[in-house]
């Protein structure tokens, strides 16, 4: 923790860090582009356009997680072929890659089923609007409320 | 500075591709568009350095999404419905969350920093064992599938009942009960 | 004169040039970028092209369905039994130096080929089968709405 006497003999110039902010301004890229895969998920009734949001956002998501793992001056994580490997070569952190690698395949998994459920869901309902499934269900349990309370009345 | 030119022009058409998928209606040009999205990001990922990611990326985003939202999109509507409500609420609601997520990046590392927690104890220790007990060039694949090898499982798994979930959701099983009804 | 003869002709020539790719991808997954993911999602996107510009039938006469639900099981199957198999040489589970125990790199290089080709194959018949399902329900749209 900086004392308070720091703060007096700073120089003005030293609050725009210019080396943090070019540090830091991939990961808020990449954060503007998660943000507008949330507003689409958000925003949008039609359920195909909520699902093409969350895959948005799903790669905005690698992209950050890639961007952890990236050195600068480095280069992709495969040696050469002789496998003779030079000690001066920086790679780039592989971790990172693999993790991603296997949320892209659930990631496309997930959507799959959610694709599957639209089509069922437009068969059943005859619509894929966001506000037009809520009040057409709401019109079912309202229906099976009246229904359930007739016949628990006509038990008692 | 090449990579960073790069990076902001690949970054401009991202977000003009995101916005356009936002206000378009036509469904078809919202999935096109959102293979375009998948593109640019596997080109973003072979600037990163990660070449898998980006092969696969690009086949899967580009490739099967793609079809399946096209499929999609025929057996239900191609447009989608006017907007009634207004937008501001949403907006409101995703610009606290992006404060609180800049807010959280505020105390990572730099971009590229090589002794950052994440590539400072695993990386050189994967890159120095693989050459000797693996022996194989690619350094992802062999962590893929030899040090990770359970969770390669796990997401084969995972993969596989995605399968059995799409069939048992879209398999046809009461179309051909219902044949096997009329024909009997 | 058919509808879509550019295409037809094209595709033809493409779909081998695929498939190609995609076991060239599978197998090299070792050496240069590439691996069981994306050699599956290549091979069943050869496939997916075939049906959807020939038409459903054709393409299961060459890939009949029972064939890619068999697949989906199948490349599971191949990766976990490599992992028993490794159990029942001596080591624990998914040990790949139990296939050549004096020399431990090549027996890893034999399990990750193994292990590789068992999730191209899930994947392959996973997403055919996806595509299957998707195309084999009888449209709601007629061609003159789009």
């Amino acid at each position: 923790m900086a004392t308070p006497s720091d703060d007096h003999g700073a120089p003005p110039e030293a609050i725009f860090d210019w080396a943090f902010l070019t540090g830091h301004a991939e990961y808020w890229m990449f954060i503007t582009l998660m943000m507008a895969g949330l507003f689409m998920v958000v925003a949008r009734g039609n359920l195909v356009k909520k699902v093409v949001g969350l895959n948005i956002f799903q790669v905005s998501v690698f992209m950050l997680y890639i961007s952890i793992g990236k050195i600068t001056d480095g280069t992709a994580p495969i040696f050469p072929l002789n496998m003779d490997v030079d000690p001066d070569v920086i790679y780039s952190n592989p971790l990172p890659h693999v993790l991603m690698l296997t949320a892209i395949v659930v990631g496309i998994a997930t959507t799959s089923l959610a694709l599957a459920l639209i089509v069922r869901i437009r068969e059943a309902f005859g619509t894929i609007e966001e506000d037009e499934l809520l009040i057409l269900e709401r019109a079912i349990d309202t229906e099976e409320n009246r229904r359930y309370s007739a016949q628990s009345a006509g038990d008692a | 500075m090449t990579e960073t030119i790069l990076t902001l022009i690949l970054f401009a058409m991202l977000v003009a591709v995101a916005f356009a998928i936002i206000q378009m209606r036509q469904l078809f040009a919202v999935v096109l568009l959102s293979s375009v999205f998948s593109l640019l990001t596997a080109l973003l990922f072979v600037i990163m350095d990660a070449v898998d990611v980006a092969f696969t990326e690009a086949a899967v985003g580009a490739g099967i999404s793609t079809v399946l939202m096209l499929g999609t999109i025929a057996l239900t509507r191609k447009r989608s419905a006017e907007r009634t409500r207004s937008d501001i609420l949403p907006f409101f609601v995703v610009a606290v969350t992006g404060a609180a997520l800049v807010y959280g990046t505020l105390d990572m590392p730099n971009f590229g920093d090589a002794n950052a927690p994440a590539n400072a104890y695993l990386r050189q220790d994967y890159l120095d064992r693989s050459v000797t007990e693996i022996d194989v060039p690619n350094v992802v694949t062999a962590i893929l599938a030899s040090y990770r090898g359970f969770d390669t499982l796990g997401e084969t798994a995972v993969v596989f009942t995605a399968g059995i979930g799409v069939l048992l959701l879209l398999g046809g099983l009461a179309y051909r009960r219902a044949e096997d009804d009329e024909e009997s | 004169m058919q509808h879509h003869l550019i295409l037809r002709v094209v595709v033809k020539i493409l779909v081998a040039a695929i498939i190609l790719f995609a076991l060239y991808v599978q197998f090299h997954g070792d050496f240069s970028p590439g691996g069981g993911f994306q050699a599956g999602v290549i091979m069943a996107a050869a496939f997916i092209l075939y049906g959807i510009v020939f038409g459903m039938a054709k393409v299961k006469q060459v890939v009949p369905e029972w064939v890619v639900h068999r697949m989906m099981g199948l490349g599971v199957l191949i990766y976990a039994g490599c992992g028993v198999a490794s159990m029942f040489l001596g080591y624990e589970f998914l040990n790949y130096n139990a296939f050549t125990p004096h020399h431990p790199s090549h027996g890893q290089h034999y399990g990750l080929l193994i292990v590789e080709f068992g999730v191209g194959v899930t994947v392959t018949g996973v997403m055919i089968s996806i595509f299957y399902a998707f195309a084999s329900r009888p449209p709601t749209l007629k061609d003159s709405d789009w």
